[in-house]
């Protein structure tokens, strides 16, 4: 049976993972390498990786640090953030990434969609969405909106139209990134989670707000979700203490839900 | 390890420089003509895989060394394009395995994404490091059907089952991506890098 995901977010600057609030006010945590290689050993199931500053500097991603994340780290390892071309994408399929996340350029290109489903195939192609609830409105049937470049950006796109456009240009999982809940570790926004759920038949990643085991649990069986990106509650330094994935993982399976099996004294070669 | 357009070979590089094992990305068809032992990584689509080696040279000394009997392993597109056809983008494969590659049908989420467990059915070399219950990495909107049911080594459930690691002569291939099934994959790989190309 294919089990649920939990996916370890990396906010990157300049090669060290920082922990944003509502997509503000980052603070450092760690190199990247180094938390990468952590989580790994702590049998993190997959790592998103995004280059946070890329796009609004408009520079390419930090090739140098993918590359050294994932000379280390042997599971699933998505890449986003300033990604503009299909050449762009090869060279971050070609520093060790397995997936793409296109975010700010898809929306002002949605070919990129397109043209990276149809050179590396649609499941090497992640649309990741910055979405906020602004209430149902001309042009926003869903009451979620989506925002670009850091949430600092409104679109007047539907969240919903949005991700089903994506999904038909050929992207192969979707995430959803809630632009109210982020950092706030109140729980995910299962409404939109859900929503998009059930207007999509790829995976769906539910993003921002994750506090506890309780609130992954939700967005992963109320909210439908195939996978749950989680950071603060496992790295974040305003948090009292840091869950280890065995623990999250225990607390989904006593939830019911279904995950890769934490393996005792396995080595991680 | 062939190089090719639209591959995470460099992925599968990192695996076996972990694994001290000596191994070279290349895209010399030349240097694939003397190998001793081959990996055919990727993420990618199928018509786009096939076209790459062709315009590049390595499909030739590739089938060669193949037929020679030189221990192959393919991963996941690898794997996808050894049958004779698929339905991704109705491609004609290189049918070195009789048999067809079909998309999952619409009533799941498809691509299947994520850690899913295999079963192995056959014992084999390659596989004979997996554990029970071992769970790897998949990413994939098609899956093989092998034409001859002794080419299954491995099972795994996604609705129905399909098969997820493949073995016919010196070919083994996986569904999942070794390179990026934890500790599990890197076994795998590590059994491949020891194995002669003969089934038992």
């Amino acid at each position: 049976m294919l089990t649920k995901r939990l996916i370890a977010c990396f906010d990157v600057i300049d090669g060290r993972v920082t922990k944003a609030q509502q997509f503000q006010d980052n603070i450092d945590v760690a190199p990247a390498t180094e938390l990468a290689q952590r989580l790994y050993e702590d049998q993190i199931d997959e790592i998103v990786f995004y280059d946070i500053t890329a796009s609004a500097q408009r520079r390419a991603i930090d090739l140098e640090t993918v590359r050294s994340v994932a000379h280390h780290v042997f599971v699933p390892f998505t890449v986003g953030g300033g990604i503009r071309s299909l050449d762009d994408m090869f060279e971050v399929l070609k520093a060790g990434a397995e997936k793409i996340s296109v975010d700010s350029m898809a929306v002002r290109n949605p070919d990129i969609i397109r043209q990276g489903a149809e050179a590396f195939g649609r499941q090497c192609v992640v649309l990741s969405t910055q979405v906020k609830h602004v209430g149902i409105r001309p042009g926003i049937p869903s009451g979620y909106e989506v925002f670009i470049d850091g949430a600092r950006t409104a679109t007047g796109m539907d969240a919903l139209e949005w991700v089903q456009q994506g999904e038909a240009l050929g992207a192969g999982e979707i995430v959803v990134n809630s632009i109210d809940n982020d950092g706030t570790a109140a729980g995910y926004d299962l409404d939109i989670t859900r929503a998009v759920a059930d207007s999509v038949n790829v995976p769906v990643v539910a993003s921002g707000g994750a506090g506890n085991a309780e609130h992954i649990g939700a967005a992963l069986t109320q909210g439908q979700a195939s996978a749950a990106i989680i950071s603060s509650i496992l790295y974040s330094p305003r948090l009292e203490r840091n869950t280890p994935v065995r623990e999250l993982k225990a607390a989904l399976a006593a939830q019911g839900v279904p995950t890769r099996p934490w393996v005792e004294g396995s080595s991680t070669a | 390890m062939v190089d090719y357009r639209a591959g995470n070979a460099p992925s599968v590089g990192f695996a076996l420089e972990r694994l001290g094992i000596p191994a070279r990305l290349t895209d010399d068809p030349a240097v694939v003509a003397a190998a001793t032992r081959l990996i055919l990584p990727g993420v990618g689509a199928a018509r786009a895989t096939i076209d790459s080696l062709r315009e590049s040279g390595l499909l030739e000394p590739l089938t060669e060394r193949v037929q020679a009997g030189v221990p192959f392993l393919g991963i996941c597109i690898g794997l996808q394009v050894l049958f004779d056809h698929s339905e991704e983008g109705d491609t004609e494969g290189l049918g070195w395995v009789p048999g067809m590659v079909r998309r999952f049908a619409d009533d799941r989420r498809v691509p299947q994404i994520g850690w899913n467990e295999v079963r192995v059915v056959r014992d084999h070399p390659v596989t004979r490091a997996l554990p029970t219950g071992a769970h790897c990495y998949f990413v994939n909107s098609y899956y093989a059907t092998p034409s001859d049911p002794a080419d299954v080594l491995g099972v795994t459930e996604y609705g129905p089952e399909f098969c997820s690691i493949v073995g016919h002569r010196n070919i083994v291939a996986t569904q999942f991506h070794a390179e990026k099934s934890g500790p599990v994959g890197l076994a795998l790989l590590e059994s491949f890098a020891a194995w002669d190309g003969v089934e038992c």
